[in-house]
């Protein structure tokens, strides 16, 4: 088990080397930079930029940028942003509570919501209430998501006039938990919504496929009522695929919804991103984009020690 | 052996799966009729497609949706009609007072689920016992089934045991209960040769201890001739004949019996050249003839075959055939 953990964790290190790599170098590919809007500035001369190019070593060739940028993360530096010289680390950590209570909410209801129509809908088969979520999926799949929070806001704050249209505190009430739970509600909803639909679709075939299973028909020979049945035989054999797609949907916990949080305001890492490359911040997205993969491979891990917790034939 | 009883134990009267296929109606069990007294083994005979495991799982109403609404006939069971309770009713009977050992010890087990917890499941579910007693009486049916070391065996995961040991974790659940009717649906097929006979060599152990009557179905006639008193042989979704063991194996009444008994391999003083086979297939659930439903394969056919389909006759030994053996 350590020794499954520590070998995990080693082939992380040339995973996150490229990654690191393919963002860097499509960043800089990519026209423009972080001074792009001084160069239409009148008041602001070539020489005063050139000037602060050397300064943050945007002047330096990009390897030598990225090596620059590399050692120091790799001793724990994250850099500092270009607007501002804040640390970086500190910049992204300020907006992980924002997120995680978003995505955390959003998430813990989507997952018990689709585990539960999944199922229902596999216990009966081609029903009414099958037929009725297996479209409702569909329809909450083919729409974007940026629809639906803005239909959401449209009916409950404009027209109807229950809940605030975006942010996570009215002013003057920063702190208060009745008014964040307000604020919290519409883009829960919405997120919850398409994550519900795939959980659904995926918890439906996951049981679909153990409930066709051998001893789920011991089971009823043994005369084990429904509940048993479907608790105690079918949920931790369905539970395997299911953790494995929980590990790969862990990381959005963290790196954040980027339509819902910019369409309802929410001060959370998906903004964050959003904003970081409106402004070319470069110290920003590589945080991000390191923090996203750090937290892509360390779900995988967890899933990985989670799936052999519950099946005793698998082994790390 | 109990004392005799006027009632059997077990009473099926004409039940039938009539599985509609439009525009077919795929008879797949052809209502059979026949009893099991209290500790008796009845051996069900035939091929595959003649309905034998339609039928148990008919007779332990477990067909699933859509199925499960298809059986007609009655099953009694101690002078109760299985086929008229409640779901419910019924559940709390599986397991209980009849059980069911299935083909594939393989995939029969709950594969997340140590074998102690899935003994002791009907325990405290049919017996009330509490978890401490169950695991004890889980422990106690893992050394009846002749696994070594029981009490390790009960924390073991399923992947952790060879298919004849699984198959003996199968037999501990069905009889933890003590049920009066073991229902053993092809129960060595899956397994080798030698595990074989151990296997049905317990379930007689098991059986004379603890009084069960025991439907053993196969197609396998050795396995019927060394362990059942009774032979029921079905054909086509049909009891062509029944009887007690000696009486089939010596004086077969019906050609398909016949027929099946003379493709046994036999060891003779002088080998037969090649085993002789039935020609032909068993009819489709859906194209049965109208009469006798293995007269295009007999050899014995006469005129009256092909018109009418003959009635099950004769006490204790019975045939349907218009022209049968050793009359």
């Amino acid at each position: 088990m350590i020794r499954f953990i520590l070998r995990r964790l080693a082939q992380a290190v040339p995973l996150l080397v490229g990654v690191s790599l393919i963002g860097f170098g499509l960043m800089h590919l990519a026209p423009g930079g972080p001074l792009a809007i001084y160069t239409l500035n009148p008041s602001i001369q070539v020489q005063d930029i050139e000037r602060i190019k050397a300064v943050f070593g945007l002047d330096q060739p990009v390897p030598v940028q990225y090596l620059k940028w590399a050692t120091g993360l790799a001793t724990g530096d994250w850099g500092t942003t270009f607007f501002g010289g804040r640390p970086v680390l500190a910049t992204i950590l300020e907006r992980l509570p924002a997120t995680l209570l978003l995505m955390g909410s959003a998430l813990a209801i989507a997952i018990l919501l689709g585990l539960g129509i999944g199922l229902l809908g596999a216990v009966r088969r081609y029903s009414v209430f099958d037929a009725l979520a297996t479209s409702g999926a569909l329809f909450a799949l083919s729409f974007p998501t940026f629809w639906f929070g803005l239909m959401a806001i449209w009916i409950f704050a404009i027209e109807l006039r229950w809940l605030p249209s975006g942010g996570m505190y009215e002013l003057g009430e920063e702190g208060d938990p009745l008014s964040l739970l307000r604020h919290l509600v519409l883009p829960v909803m919405v997120l919850a919504l398409v994550i519900t639909a795939t959980w659904s679709r995926y918890a439906r075939s996951a049981f679909l496929e153990v409930l066709g299973q051998d001893f789920m028909r011991t089971a009823r020979a043994k005369g084990m009522p429904l509940r048993a049945r479907l608790l105690r035989h079918a949920l931790p054999n369905a539970a395997k695929p299911l953790i494995a797609l929980l590990g790969v949907e862990l990381p959005f916990l963290f790196s954040g919804a980027l339509v819902t949080e910019t369409i309802f305001g929410w001060p959370g890492m998906g903004r964050l991103f959003v904003d970081a490359l409106g402004m070319k911040e470069y110290p920003v997205l590589m945080g991000l984009m390191m923090f996203t993969a750090l937290f892509v491979i360390a779900g995988n891990l967890i899933a990985d020690i989670a799936i052999a917790a519950v099946d005793p034939r698998v082994r790390l | 052996m109990p004392p005799a009883e006027a009632a059997p134990l077990l009473a099926v009267r004409e039940l039938a799966v009539h599985i509609p296929d439009p525009p077919h109606l795929l008879r797949a069990v052809d209502g059979i009729s026949f009893d099991l007294d209290r500790g008796e083994t009845l051996g069900l005979v035939g091929e595959s497609g003649s309905g034998k495991t339609m039928t148990a799982m008919a007779l332990m109403r477990l067909l699933e949706p859509p199925l499960s609404r298809l059986p007609t006939g009655e099953v009694l069971l101690d002078g109760e009609d299985l086929m008229r309770l409640p779901e419910g009713a019924m559940a709390a009977l599986r397991g209980h007072r009849l059980s069911m050992v299935f083909q594939e010890p393989m995939t029969s087990l709950n594969p997340v689920m140590r074998i102690g917890a899935q003994i002791a499941e009907p325990l405290r579910r049919h017996l009330g016992l509490f978890r401490a007693e169950a695991a004890a009486r889980a422990e106690e049916m893992l050394r009846l089934v002749g696994l070594p070391d029981p009490a390790r065996q009960a924390r073991a995961w399923p992947h952790e045991l060879s298919g004849g040991m699984r198959q003996r974790a199968m037999i501990a659940i069905a009889l933890a209960c003590r049920p009066a009717l073991l229902i053993a649906d092809e129960p060595t097929t899956a397994l080798d040769v030698t595990v074989q006979a151990q296997i049905l060599e317990l379930l007689r152990e098991l059986q004379r201890d603890m009084g069960t009557a025991v439907l053993l179905i196969t197609h396998d006639l050795a396995v019927v001739e060394e362990n059942a008193h009774r032979v029921a042989v079905m054909y086509a979704g049909r009891i062509v004949e029944t009887g007690p063991v000696e009486a089939i194996f010596t004086a077969p009444r019906h050609p398909y019996t016949a027929g099946l008994l003379a493709s046994l391999p036999r060891i003779r003083e002088e080998p037969e050249p090649w085993l002789p086979e039935i020609p032909g297939m068993v009819p489709g659930a859906g194209d049965r003839p109208r009469g006798c439903a293995f007269a295009p394969r007999c050899t014995r056919v006469i005129s009256g075959c092909v018109a009418e389909a003959p009635p099950l006759l004769g006490e204790p030994h019975a045939a349907a055939c218009w022209n049968p053996l050793h009359d």
